[in-house]
């Protein structure tokens, strides 16, 4: 099947995966007239600690009043210390993430180390540069990357707008349709000195928040034991966090809700007696 | 008007395969051999930077011996080839004959169409469930392709090195045994006189089919020190 290995496999190249592949003519964005109705991936939301971070992703995938999937996986380990959370077009989204990941580990194979999380942030968006296209007709992908950073010895997040921008957020952020919700959660639950199951906890209230407010964002759901997806990375890699734990912290959550349906109660100034 | 002299086939291919075992047996020696939980590497390489041992795939590792710059070219092609069919099909569809295949028949044009053969020698891993679903393949600057079982050594002293590996090497052995006459084989024939190898002037790397995923890692540092004391 296979002869010998093909001139540009062994020219001189970038170690990019993604730009070897557009050297040998691989797959390119098409560009047509008109529209599709696809599947669309919700809410994702980050969180900063100290420790480092926390990305959590709802399993709602909608088009247009229907859903379309119920457990769909929005957050992915990108590489060993990222991880990379998609909204909306979820085909094209999940394919670029499965391109980020070979992009990543491709050039680590290569070079013999890591990039930096910098420029993992920056290959991000070259690579959803390259779906501009494809933007423009509807069909677009906000991505929300997140990852430890051992020279800054700290959690990092970026965001993207469609055209491939780049943007680092602080402590805390959230993307897709019920985005606004998460975010006003976060604002109110963000601690930075909290640990790590506290802030998975957050993480939680915020998608519920997200939830109840945004049609196409789901909650737990725990008659078919279907959890929100969740990543915590600290200096020792990426954790995904087993299904196990994310019902407990999930029934918690619920049974609180169940007195409180607002969610928790932030504490201000001065007493309500 | 002058005669072109005239040298028969054999007479070149015999020149080149001289030149490329003389240039390859000018570096240092190779080992990678299976224990129990899958395949060690063993370098002689005091270089920390220019790696003669990489991870290719999942399940997959790459050692060669010989010229850096056309290892490290082989070496290249191999991840952009897996990485390619991985990614083009499915992780599971990278398989290490292909890419063995490759090698072969890119190593075999290049010995056969151009002046100067690749004075290198490469041996590429895949671990599977167990110790009798791995497979080693050895390449050889001409192409030609052997499916070894338990150990393989290349380089300048591979012979001798193969030959006090066969003595030692039993299958099921620990990952400590494996790598310990690995390296104690390289001291005692890698060059004239017998040495002792500090583990400062090792590479060593792993395929362990016990890891979810990917299987290589490189073992360093204390840890090295730790299995050879």
């Amino acid at each position: 099947m296979t002869a010998q290995f093909p001139p540009s496999y062994r020219a001189l190249g970038s170690p990019s995966f993604a730009d070897f592949l557009a050297s040998i003519g691989g797959p390119t964005p098409v560009n047509t007239v008109g529209s599709v109705e696809a599947p669309h991936g919700t809410t994702i939301v980050a969180l900063c600690f100290d420790g480092g971070v926390v990305m959590a992703g709802d399993r709602r995938a909608t088009m247009g009043n229907v859903i379309a999937q119920r457990d769909v996986q929005k957050v992915f380990e990108a590489d060993s210390h990222s991880v990379v959370g998609i909204a909306g077009t979820a085909g094209i989204a999940v394919e670029l993430v499965r391109l980020f990941q070979v992009e990543l580990e491709h050039y680590e194979k290569i070079e013999g180390t890591s990039l930096s999380l910098d420029g993992k942030a920056n290959r991000l968006s070259t690579l959803l540069r390259g779906n501009l296209g494809m933007a423009m007709q509807g069909l677009a992908v906000v991505p929300l990357f997140a990852g430890y950073d051992d020279d800054a010895d700290r959690g990092r997040i970026f965001s993207y707008d469609v055209t491939g921008g780049r943007y680092e957020e602080h402590d805390y952020y959230a993307v897709g349709s019920g985005s606004s919700f998460a975010r006003g959660s976060l604002k109110k639950l963000f601690h930075f000195d909290a640990t790590a199951e506290q802030s998975v906890r957050v993480a939680l209230e915020a998608l519920y928040d997200a939830a109840d407010d945004d049609s196409a964002t789901s909650g737990p759901d725990l008659t078919r034991r279907i959890f929100p997806v969740v990543a915590v990375v600290r200096p020792e890699g990426v954790q995904m966090i087993e299904e196990d734990a994310l019902a407990q912290a999930a029934e918690d959550m619920l049974a609180e809700r169940m007195r409180r349906p607002g969610g928790p109660w932030a504490q201000v100034g001065g007493d309500l007696a | 008007m002058s005669v072109p002299f005239y040298v028969s086939p054999e007479q070149i291919m015999k020149d080149k395969a001289d030149f490329a075992r003389k240039g390859i047996a000018r570096g240092r020696s190779v080992v990678v051999a299976q224990y129990a939980d899958g395949v060690v590497f063993v370098a002689e390489n005091p270089s920390k930077a220019l790696h003669k041992i990489s991870e290719i795939y999942d399940r997959i590792g790459f050692a060669a011996v010989g010229k850096y710059n056309e290892f490290e070219n082989l070496r290249v092609a191999g991840i952009r080839l897996a990485d390619m069919r991985g990614y083009s099909y499915d992780r599971t569809d990278v398989t290490v004959r292909s890419l063995a295949n490759a090698y072969a028949q890119t190593l075999g044009s290049i010995f056969t169409e151009t002046a100067k053969p690749f004075e290198v020698e490469i041996v590429v891993a895949e671990v599977g469930a167990d110790e009798a679903g791995d497979q080693l393949y050895r390449l050889t600057f001409d192409g030609s392709v052997a499916d070894e079982h338990g150990f393989v050594a290349m380089g300048g002293s591979a012979e001798a090195i193969a030959g006090a590996l066969s003595a030692a090497w039993a299958p099921g052995q620990d990952l400590a045994t494996s790598l310990r006459q690995a390296v104690h084989a390289l001291g005692e024939h890698g060059t004239e006189e017998a040495r002792e190898l500090p583990a400062s002037d090792l590479e060593v790397a792993i395929l362990d089919r016990t890891r979810p995923r990917r299987a290589f890692r490189r073992i360093e540092g204390a840890e090295l020190e730790a299995l050879l004391a």
